[in-house]
């Protein structure tokens, strides 16, 4: 049974609820009142795409609106919360690996090695498979925001904010692995979205997207896209546009589409816009960020003139604020037959939203025409009390069919099998 | 520098105390939460989830400011811990005595509330969790530390102040820091 009371069947075909939403909610608030002290001073206006417009101001809503910065300290392997997390009948969660600060994004080498990328810390760790025991190496440190990998023949590739580089046979460098060499490094610095995944595809292209510089903003051609190149870095083209933040992507198993999560913008209201499920059919299309959101709703900003008709509408919707990360099709052996090629998606959990939304991994399954059918919860328990205790960034199919899932806030990797497991100790 | 001179300075093994260990930081910090040292923070009653953070990152060097790269550098992840509670139970510190020129209290009220300061730092500027209390901390730290974060040469835990900046010009910060440095 895949059934949790935590999500309302409404929340599978919010879409089209949604679409016929009006725009009260997003108007502009009253003025605030002062924040400390001396009288209240008029706030002057805000210019034209500021990341400010829409932010409430000095009430108990504003309050539970601040992002949540995870702990720097990985917890320790006996206080993850792993018992408190729950997967459908006949699946089992267990720690994979722990110890590792910011556990973020995950590839998987040719010998077993997992690697994990970070984000607020400067590592790449390796999670190495020794002897039937598992170790974890920090394989590379002083990286800055080393969020992106991916693993092709040898070569581990690192995505930090403004450039990719590559190790080349690190699975037989373990132990004294030489420093990454950078391969592409005409990326923007901007701090806003700047942290990459990344991926590679059956066409052995490396996929590095450009997030949006800022919440909600009129970007360049340098932003807002998804390029693709050789692994050497050569070749690079924009293969998207009209992206506001995708941190998670993978291949049709079939079709070989790539599919892409994209995170829709703050500040505009609880429950709009929701994040979004892509996919790309052809190169050089245009996914509506910043002019249409969700596909059928035009910017309260930039969308005046602008028809959502213009752009590809998403597949599916995600969950307002929910933070759909990292995502991969499911291709094992080892889960239920229902799961073959589902999509199998990270959210890592809303800030922009008083009530949290996300914090889980859900599956999406596709309809024949390769838009979503239906978006059901698979690990879920990160939530307490409108609080994380954990927070899912990305999954990984191991060769097996198990599923590696990286939480961040804990620093620490599970894995989720299905079927009676081999050591005892859990009922 | 100023600050070079502590550069030295490290835990002597002996210490036994919280009180002991931390008369270190006190040298530059204050000893009662309130700093005395140009471009050095009051750290009283600064919460503990954000000290912890800012002394991991002084450990692991991802915060760069030599003295503090070299305090922090043989502390165990339970010594943050104890640091950073001890810290925030220190009496918070106080605005100065001066009540300020009305204008440019004015001035960075407005600019607090347009900002939206209050989101995350609260109403009163208190601060939360990972977030830090900065009413009543020192002027000159608050517009160096703004300005960090405008040029980037402060490097957050993660983007949000970097991307809060990027709209604010230099006299704004000057602005800020003076209303912050006053809120009582």
């Amino acid at each position: 049974m895949i059934s949790h009371s935590s999500m309302p069947r409404s929340l599978l075909l919010a879409g089209a609820f949604f679409g016929a939403f009006t725009f009260s909610a997003a108007a502009q608030q009253p003025a605030a009142p002062p924040a400390a002290g001396a009288p209240p001073a008029a706030a002057p206006a805000l210019p034209p795409g500021s990341p400010l417009i829409g932010r409430p101001a000095g009430n108990e809503a504003a309050a539970k609106l601040a992002p949540n910065a995870p702990p720097p300290i990985p917890a320790a392997p006996d206080k993850l919360p792993t018992a408190k997390l729950k997967v459908p009948a006949g699946f089992n969660i267990e720690v994979y690996a722990a110890g590792m600060a910011n556990a973020r994004s995950l590839a998987l080498g040719d010998k077993g090695t997992v690697f994990v990328g970070s984000r607020l810390v400067d590592k790449v760790y390796a999670i190495v498979n020794k002897d039937g025991k598992r170790e974890v190496k920090v394989l590379a440190s002083g990286l800055y925001r080393p969020n992106g990998l991916a693993f092709k023949d040898g070569t581990l590739y690192i995505a930090e904010l403004s450039k990719v580089s590559k190790i080349e046979k690190v699975e037989d460098n373990l132990d004294n692995p030489p420093k990454p060499t950078v391969i592409f490094d005409k990326l923007p610095k901007d701090e806003a979205h700047g942290w990459k995944f990344i991926g590679i595809g059956p066409d052995k292209k490396l996929y590095v997207p450009v997030g949006q510089p800022g919440n909600n903003v009129l970007n360049d051609d340098e932003h807002g896209l998804i390029h693709r190149m050789n692994l050497d870095g050569s070749g690079a083209e924009v293969i998207a546009r009209g992206v506001r933040n995708t941190v998670g992507f993978d291949w049709h198993p079939e079709t070989k589409q790539l599919y892409f999560t994209d995170n829709g913008r703050d500040w505009m209201s609880e429950d709009v816009p929701e994040d979004e499920l892509n996919r790309i059919t052809k190169v050089g299309e245009h996914f509506g960020t910043p002019f249409c959101l969700q596909g059928n709703i035009l910017d309260p900003e930039f969308g005046w003139g602008k028809s959502c008709s213009d752009y590809t509408a998403p597949v599916g919707l995600l969950g307002p604020h929910s933070a759909a990360l990292g995502m991969r099709f499911y291709t094992g052996s080892m889960f239920p037959k229902t799961y073959k090629n589902v999509a199998i998606i990270a959210r890592h959990g809303s800030w922009n939203r008083s009530k949290k939304v996300g914090g889980d991994l859900v599956i999406a399954k596709l309809n024949k025409d390769g838009t979503m059918k239906s978006m059901e919860p698979f690990l879920t328990g990160f939530v307490e009390e409108n609080k994380y205790i954990g927070r899912p960034v990305d999954v990984l199919q191991m060769k097996d069919g198990s599923l590696l899932v990286s939480d961040d806030w804990n620093g620490a990797v599970y894995r989720i099998t299905y079927g009676k497991q081999k050591v005892a100790g859990k009922s | 520098m100023m600050a070079l001179m502590f550069a030295s300075i490290t835990f002597s093994a002996g210490a036994e105390t919280i009180e002991e260990r931390t008369a270190p930081c006190q040298a530059c910090h204050g000893e009662k939460g309130q700093s005395e040292t140009e471009n050095t923070p009051s750290l009283g009653g600064q919460h503990a989830p954000y000290t912890l953070i800012q002394l991991f990152m002084f450990r692991e060097k991802l915060r760069t400011f030599e003295p503090m790269n070299e305090m922090a550098k043989a502390l165990t992840d339970d010594d943050l811990r104890v640091f950073s509670e001890f810290i925030a139970k220190l009496p918070k510190p106080s605005p100065p005595a001066d009540a300020g020129e009305p204008a440019r209290l004015q001035r960075g009220q407005a600019l607090v509330q347009q900002h939206r300061c209050d989101t995350c730092h609260n109403p009163d500027l208190s601060g939360k969790e990972n977030v830090p209390r900065i009413a009543a901390q020192r002027e000159d730290y608050l517009a160096k530390t703004l300005g960090e974060y405008k040029d980037n040469s402060r490097r957050g835990y993660d983007g949000s102040m970097a991307d809060v900046m990027a709209t604010i010009t230099s006299e704004q910060i000057a602005d800020l820091a003076y209303f912050i440095a006053h809120v009582r």
